[in-house]
């Protein structure tokens, strides 16, 4: 039924349609922007991205020990604990808490780990109705697409395709391009399922590990209407969220918000610590949270690629990419895109799958400089690039070596003896001032040279220039 | 395999086979630590920064601001008001509102699965608050069973009074001051404008899902 994922076409077709890349280039130069705003002090900055690294750091260097103080202290305020292995376990778990409880309807606040789960589809398989609430997976979600960017799902479409979806799929709605208006309907609908739902259904930006505390930031207010307002509310966060102390979250909730949109702070900042107490009128009398591993766990068997843990979703690498913003985020055919998602798709996935993903770099850095907890983007981008082609000592990656070829293997260890042995340089040299230019373009020459202009040989190399002028200093 | 069993693969993974952090260094803690303003900073700063993200901050003596209150919402039209009677605010409110108004004053009565209809019915709501935040321009909410979670996110127009002396420099200090670690309710919120979105084009539209509208009356 899906199509097989074909990298490289998905970026032609991408780089073909100038709506996309009109949307695309306007949203990420517009994000960057804003995010200067709040994060106008280089030194602050810097001084603010060492703390929320450091902080990250050392949560995952201690990971195991705080997950257990954090399910404790979940524990002791009346939160269920559920661990979940992989996708199947956290989506199968989460169907049996809604048939335990009766369950056919569920609203969704914005969460990437159910993306990464694919949670949607598998419950409406189970048939559930599901309904995503943010506004821009309420779009999206209509349109049968999945979110082309980690922070604003629907970036992709303008306001006139988006007036368009919602006239096609919202009854009663017609065509209009008043934003006000769409809002307003689309307000009423969806408060309508807030109602009505059995299940409220969130992801987790940090959990507290010294207090058993969820945290959600938003700016809409769907997330606090889908943990608040039905009876039951399910919780799903990726083991790494962890942050260590109440006193720890100013830094890191500053710099998700700076990071993602350009704000000092969102609208709203949740707080959950537990389900309704017996003197309390409202929130949801159950609260579950399922603990997501996924590959989580084993990432951190490695002692350079657990820095991809430390991610906090906040999307700015997307926004600074040069590929991104020419591409979007639908052609990576992946939960995450962007540099970000060429990181960490090969490890939840495989190499095989997911590492071309890794070919789509110019290493150029603007990702790792603008992180806010400072991944090393590019030097994970070229470990990726390594295990696939075999060449790495400790491999950890799933897949590495799987483009190791015997011939690209030979011509390189032939490149490695032309380099160390003085009479093959000699040699190599020679031959190629002769008959360099001679070489024809056919085979990996005819694919390099679409674009480039073939190498020149000069008659003599630099190094008999060398020799016979020796070196002007100026 | 059960959640038990679950929870000891990921746990004795992570305890045996972790290899990240173990040989790398891992840099000294800093801390992001902002100067603590003045009061008057404080009020101006919150004020200023509240106001753009389009909040409505106005400053009141003692009891003004219910007078001030029954005029907004005379002139908006809002037709109920919900509040909560037993604590000292809605007392307040309670005692200096008019007997002649348009605008009824509404109380929660049991819980949300009684109260939910007229809950989505009211048009606003008046709540307490624990304090503000100037650096980040934020109200800080701990819900209680006189005025539960959702008094501040059903009702489209929000009314909070907050005390000028409650007004903290940052998040930062908040935190410290409240005891927020040890005194942690079951649901704590910081609340920063009227909701919002930026899902179509990128362009600011207030009034999603919560409130339109947020008022704040900084009381001295």
């Amino acid at each position: 039924m899906e199509n097989e994922f074909n990298f490289a076409q998905n970026v032609a077709d991408a780089l073909s349609d100038s709506q996309l890349r009109a949307n695309f280039r306007f949203a990420t130069d517009t994000l960057i922007t804003r995010r200067s705003t709040v994060f106008a002090s280089p030194d602050e900055t810097l001084h603010l991205r060492q703390v929320g690294s450091a902080m990250k750091k050392s949560v995952l260097t201690r990971l195991p020990h705080l997950l257990e103080q954090f399910e404790a202290r979940c524990l002791e305020n009346g939160i269920h604990v559920h661990w979940a292995e992989t996708a199947q376990d956290a989506n199968e778990t989460i169907l049996n808490i809604l048939d335990s409880h009766s369950a056919t309807k569920v609203v969704k606040g914005k969460s990437m780990a159910s993306e990464e789960i694919h949670l949607n589809a598998f419950l409406e398989d189970q048939g559930k109705e599901v309904v995503e609430t943010d506004f821009g997976e309420f779009i999206i979600q209509l349109a049968g697409e999945p979110p082309s960017h980690i922070i604003v799902p629907a970036v992709h479409k303008n306001r006139k395709q988006i007036a368009r979806v919602l006239a096609d799929h919202v009854e009663g709605m017609d065509y209009t391009e008043d934003v006000d208006v769409m809002l307003a309907k689309v307000r009423k609908v969806l408060r309508d399922h807030f109602k009505t739902a059995d299940v409220g259904i969130s992801g987790v930006n940090f959990g507290v590990a010294e207090t058993g505390t969820l945290c959600l930031v938003e700016n809409e207010g769907n997330g606090r209407m889908c943990t608040t307002v039905p009876p039951v509310h399910i919780a799903l966060m990726g083991i790494e969220k962890i942050v260590e102390n109440v006193a720890d979250i100013p830094a890191i909730y500053r710099l998700l918000c700076g990071s993602a949109t350009g704000q000092r702070i969102t609208t709203y900042f949740n707080m959950i610590s537990g389900p309704r107490k017996e003197d309390e009128q409202d929130g949801p009398k159950e609260v579950h949270l399922v603990l997501l591993d996924n590959g989580r766990s084993r990432i951190l068997g490695d002692p350079q690629l657990g820095d991809v843990l430390k991610c906090i979703r906040c999307g700015t690498c997307l926004n600074h990419c040069p590929v991104f913003t020419r591409i979007g985020g639908h052609a990576y055919g992946s939960t995450y895109p962007g540099p970000i998602g060429t990181i960490l798709m090969p490890q939840l996935e495989s190499l095989e799958t997911k590492g071309v993903l890794a070919t789509a770099s110019s290493l150029c850095d603007a990702c790792s400089e603008a992180c806010p907890v400072m991944i090393p983007i590019p030097g994970i981008i070229r470990r990726m690039r390594d295990e696939s082609y075999g060449n790495h000592d400790d491999p950890w990656l799933p897949g590495h070596g799987f483009k190791k070829s015997a011939l690209e293997s030979l011509i390189w260890r032939g490149w490695r003896w032309s380099q160390n042995c003085p009479a093959l340089n000699r040699l190599m040299l020679k031959f190629l001032g002769k008959f360099g230019n001679a070489i024809p373009k056919v085979g990996p020459l005819k694919i390099w040279t679409r674009y480039r202009a073939k190498p020149k040989f000069g008659k003599r190399s630099l190094k008999d220039l060398v020799k016979k002028e020796g070196v002007r200093r100026e | 395999m059960n959640n038990a069993e679950k929870r000891e693969q990921i746990l004795g993974r992570l305890y045996t086979a972790q290899k990240y952090g173990s040989d790398a260094h891992v840099p000294e803690q800093k801390r992001w630590e902002i100067p603590v303003y003045s009061r008057e900073q404080r009020i101006a700063e919150f004020t200023e920064r509240m106001t753009a993200v389009r909040t409505e901050v106005f400053q009141a003596k003692g009891n003004e601001w219910v007078d001030a209150l029954h005029a907004l919402v005379t002139e908006r039209g809002q037709k109920t008001l919900l509040h909560a009677p037993e604590t000292e605010l809605g007392k307040a409110l309670a005692d200096h509102w008019p007997k002649e108004s348009n605008c009824e004053l509404v109380t929660w009565e049991g819980d949300i699965e009684a109260f939910k209809e007229d809950l989505f019915a009211c048009d606003a709501a008046l709540t307490s608050c624990m304090g503000g935040i100037a650096e980040s321009a934020a109200l800080i909410l701990w819900p209680t069973p006189q005025e539960p979670r959702l008094m501040s996110i059903v009702p489209p127009l929000h009314v909070v009074v907050l005390k000028a002396d409650e007004i903290h420099t940052s998040f930062q200090d908040a935190i410290e001051a409240l005891g927020w670690a040890e005194n942690i309710p079951t649901n704590a919120l910081l609340i920063s404008g009227p909701s919002k979105t930026a899902d179509i084009e990128l362009i600011l539209q207030f009034g999603v899902h919560g409130p339109t509208d947020l008022v704040v009356y900084v009381v001295d």
